[in-house]
């Protein structure tokens, strides 16, 4: 379908005139109800037919067309009474005060108008916004005395949301709205009142619009039962308050009962328009849920602009839980078959595919490789049944278009929310597999955040060639290897790719030259020629890698000693790489990690990310069947310490809080000198934290002493950066150390103590919340308690930090959106204003830097000093 | 006390380009005075310095990514 195109000059905002919403109507509505008793609606009911329809058989009443074609029309309801209208309570409040009481002139004098006029004028000419000189106008004229007519003008106040007083009067809403009437239309334009579309007086209603049926359908339950909109309850209680007050006031009621029903139609009226307005009690269903009215069906999240216009519900997606897949490569996903046969691609017949196309029609929509669809020439779309299948085959001729089951290869967008970043949506080449969930591999876990305990993520099918054709080359999962955040990979080896690496890759690692193609073969790697003698895995790990890479880093398992020994490196962290030949050093995380893998940085560089992506697939597989030909294991044992270690830590420990004690006793007997810019208690705190902080440390260095990464799975991965850290090992094996809360030392709890178990003022170590037991020992109550409130502040902060970081990143986000690269490399926003001369003030692509910078010279020196042999 | 903002270290170089400058400089970037980023009259360094409306300031700043880097701001009252 293709649409006029044409240039909006401007947009008009005003109010509609009792007369407009007349004009518009089709019809007067009278009647509160809507059905009568055999379900047919009435006539000038709040669901007369000529409202609009919706059955798609019937014909509108009012414009002839179909149900489905008609979008409604509105009707209206002549109100009793007038009342004022919610959503100008506020501007009908300004504009009183800022008028005379008596003359209605706006209250400023003569010369004031006249300059105010004459700018406001050029304003308009220039196009810019008059709303501060407006505000100033009505601050200016709140004054006590009409320079027109010198009346004396009383203060007129608003009681949320639409009670206006005066003095101590209320204004009734027919007093409000004859003031409104009588100010001269010259006076409009210094409140802000453009008299070519609004006048004040049309803020208070005298005539209420009724939306058209479409806008409120009722929905028939199973039971044959019909369950009207809100909108219809709200307008239900407007018409039955407004015929009771028009009865009342014909019979001539008493003035109390009249202005009695004239505030419940004010009431009905506001909360119609909005039921969360302050100041008035929400109005309630029968089942005591609040209505959705107007306003809440546009305000916020779940309203009208948030959900249906700036974001939409789509066809041709699917989603379900993630597993891993080690065996598929980092640009597939493992598609259900289940999903595969009902989200679909369409393909233009021609006469080059029209066989294979008659193949899918052939197989039907239940049988996999098959076809839902056909879609001819002049639009008509037939669904393909075993049945008809003959019929459409017989058909079936180019131009055709035919809607055929995702197959292997096809290019689909996968996304797991929240969507932070470009990489939280790539495209990746469909493998239908069995069973139900989508298969990823685990190296793009890090871009998109996800993990297994029951992450779902969702697909996205594209349906025309130039859409396919421009993720392939710039959302497919190679070309996001490198994050623009710091110009380095963000998808790489996690876990056992790294801690596989490092025990095929180590110094002790030998292999038979059969196990070494045994290895090869379960991760499909091509064969090499044998030698005839056994391999190390530094020669396994070389076949990977390009044959002309020359480069030197430090491992992750550096140990960053005083004086490098380079390849002479007896934890062997010195990696060189000399044409293509790892020489030295062992793989672990630095080289083809997330968001550290130098060999991987310098492959997607290099040679391109067709090549980054075989280097990744294969050297994780290589890995992991690395680490199934070793075996991997970890238990506490692996966290456990000799009985002497024990004790010195214990004895370090005890010290560390007889240390303490001193500090406290110097600080009672007010021995204690205090730091420059702080105060005693902090000085103290200060120099407690500071002790203890020493003692944990010195612990856990003496645990480390006995953590053997040769003989020890948990340290394995520790080093090397595939899981966990030191300070974890050690926690669970020496000593766990001081919890905080807010940064400091536990204080909160009874009054100047944590737990009734100290004394008043105690500052000890203990009593402070210090965690002198490790994890393996086991915590005793009171350390458990102070552990608790530790870990307690922790998942709050996490809490709140992403609510937080969310709402930012939004109005970041719908600050930034607009703005674009240009050929020319400046960044401009949509009206073409630059924002910077420069992109990123250099034109660099952080993406496609070398970790932000253009080039890093110290690795080509490196490069160039390995090849010419020094 | 009055301080001169223009020898803060924070402060970038701020010049008034004269009208042929202007001139260059639109050629070269291809665009309308108009389009550049504004400043306010009355902002410090245009009193500083003295610029007025429809100049154009050429500021001079130290970058992170490109060490110096030239922009230009139009001056608006």
């Amino acid at each position: 379908m293709k649409g006029i195109l044409k240039k909006i000059a401007q947009i008009n905002f005003g109010l509609m005139s009792p007369e407009d919403i007349r004009k518009m109507s089709v019809t007067k509505i009278v009647t509160p109800d809507t059905y009568d008793e055999d379900g047919y609606p009435i006539e000038a009911g709040l669901m007369d037919p000529r409202l609009g329809v919706i059955d798609p058989g019937l014909k509108c009443r009012s414009c002839g067309s179909k149900g489905g074609d008609c979008q409604g029309h509105f009707g209206h309801i002549n109100i009793a009474r007038p009342v004022i209208h919610v959503g100008f309570a506020d501007t009908i409040h300004k504009i009183l005060r800022s008028t005379c009481k008596e003359c209605a002139r706006v209250l400023l004098t003569d010369a004031e108008i006249i300059d105010y006029k004459d700018r406001i004028g050029n304003m308009v000419k220039n196009e810019e916004s008059i709303t501060n000189i407006i505000k100033e106008i009505y601050t200016v004229a709140r004054r006590d005395k009409c320079p027109h007519c010198e009346t004396e003008q009383e203060d007129i106040k608003i009681d949320k949301p639409v009670s206006i007083v005066e003095g101590n009067y209320k204004l009734t809403a027919s007093e409000v709205r004859e003031r409104l009437e009588k100010i001269p239309e010259e006076d409009h334009i210094l409140l802000g009142v453009n008299s070519k579309v609004a006048k004040p007086e049309w803020m208070v209603l005298t005539v209420l619009p009724v939306p058209p049926v479409t806008v409120r359908p009722s929905i028939t339950l199973e039971t044959g039962e019909r369950s009207e909109d809100d909108l219809t309850h709200k307008l239900v209680d407007i018409l039955r308050i407004n015929q009771r007050l028009k009865e009342n006031m014909e019979a001539g009621a008493p003035q109390l009962i009249v202005e009695d029903l004239w505030e419940l139609l004010q009431y009905h009226v506001t909360t119609y328009f909005d039921n969360e307005a302050s100041g008035v009690p929400p109005a309630r269903h029968r089942s005591g849920r609040p209505l959705k009215t107007l306003a809440q069906r546009l305000k916020g999240k779940e309203g009208r602009f948030r959900s249906n216009l700036s974001g939409k519900r789509v066809n041709f997606s699917a989603r379900t839980v993630i597993s891993p897949d080690p065996n598929i490569s980092i640009n597939e996903v493992g598609v259900p078959e289940m999903i595969a046969k009902e989200v679909t691609v369409p393909i233009y017949v021609t006469p080059w595919n029209i066989e294979e196309m008659k193949k899918f029609i052939n197989n039907g929509p239940k049988v996999h490789p098959g076809a839902n669809y056909v879609e001819r020439p002049d639009g008509r779309k037939v669904r393909v049944y075993p049945e008809t299948k003959d019929a459409i085959i017989e058909k079936l001729e180019p131009g055709f278009r035919v809607e055929r089951h995702l197959i292997d290869g096809d290019i689909v967008l996968f996304n797991r929310q929240p969507s932070l970043h470009r990489m939280s949506m790539m495209a990746h080449e469909v493998r239908v597999l069995p069973h139900k969930t989508f298969r990823l591999n685990l190296c793009v876990c890090p871009p998109y955040n996800a993990d297994f305990d029951g992450d779902e993520m969702n697909m996205h099918i594209f349906q025309t060639e130039e859409s396919r054709a421009e993720a392939k080359s710039l959302m497919r999962v190679q070309e996001h290897i490198l994050s623009p955040r710091f110009g380095g990979p963000i998808i790489g080896g996690i876990h056992d790719h790294i801690s596989g690496a490092y025990l095929l890759t180590r110094e002790s690692s030998v292999f038979e030259e059969d196990e070494v193609f045994q290895i090869l073969m379960r991760a499909k790697i091509p064969l090499p020629k044998p030698k005839g003698e056994s391999w190390s895995g530094k020669e396994i790990f070389s076949l990977l890698l390009p044959e002309d890479m020359n480069m030197v880093y430090r491992a992750e398992i550096c140990r960053r000693c005083d004086e490098c020994l380079k390849q002479e490196c007896k934890n062997d962290a010195y990696v060189v790489i000399e044409d293509g030949n790892l020489k030295s050093g062992v793989i672990d995380d630095r080289a083809f990690g997330s968001f550290a893998g130098k060999i991987l940085d310098s492959v997607v560089k290099e040679y391109g990310t067709d090549k980054a992506r075989e280097f990744l697939d294969s050297a994780t597989k290589l890995a992991i069947s690395g680490i199934m030909k070793k075996g991997f294991t970890t238990s506490t044992d692996d966290e456990e310490i000799p009985q002497e270690a024990k004790e010195r830590i214990e004895e370090l420990l005890s010290k560390a809080e007889e240390r303490v004690e001193i500090l406290i006793e110097a600080y009672t007997n007010e021995e204690l000198e205090a730091l420059p810019g702080r105060s005693l208690e902090e000085t103290l705190e200060m120099k407690i934290m500071q002790v203890l902080g020493e003692a944990r440390d010195k612990s856990g260095e003496l645990a480390e002493k006995y953590f053997d990464i040769n003989k020890n799975h948990a340290v394995v991965m520790a080093l090397t950066g595939a899981r966990g850290s030191m300070l974890n090992l050690t926690q669970i094996a020496a000593c766990v150390g001081q919890q905080s809360v807010r940064g400091g030392r536990i204080e909160r709890g009874y009054s100047e103590r944590t737990l009734p178990h100290f004394k008043k003022g105690e500052l000890g170590a203990k009593a402070r919340g210090f965690v002198h037991s490790s994890y393996k020992t086991g915590l005793d109550p009171l350390e458990f308690f102070f552990h608790a409130m530790g870990g307690r502040e922790g998942l709050v902060d996490t809490a709140i930090r992403t609510a937080q970081s969310g709402y930012m990143q939004r109005r970041l986000v719908n600050a930034l959106q607009d703005l674009s690269v240009r050929p020319d490399g400046t960044v401009r926003d949509n009206r073409g204003v630059i924002i910077q001369t420069m992109y990123g003030e250099d034109k660099v692509d952080p993406a496609k830097s070398d970790y932000g910078k253009v080039v890093d010279i110290d690795r080509v020196i490196d490069e160039i000093r390995i090849k010419s042999g020094k | 006390m009055k301080k001169d903002i223009l020898k803060h270290r924070l402060v970038p170089e701020h010049t008034i380009l004269s009208k042929s400058e202007i001139k260059k400089v639109m050629k070269e970037l291809d665009i309308h005075p108009e389009q550049l980023p504004k400043i306010k009259q009355d902002d410090p360094i245009c009193k500083a310095i003295e610029a007025k409306s429809g100049d154009v300031l050429k500021i001079t700043r130290k970058s992170h990514t490109a060490g110096k880097f030239v922009t230009y701001r139009l001056v608006l009252n």
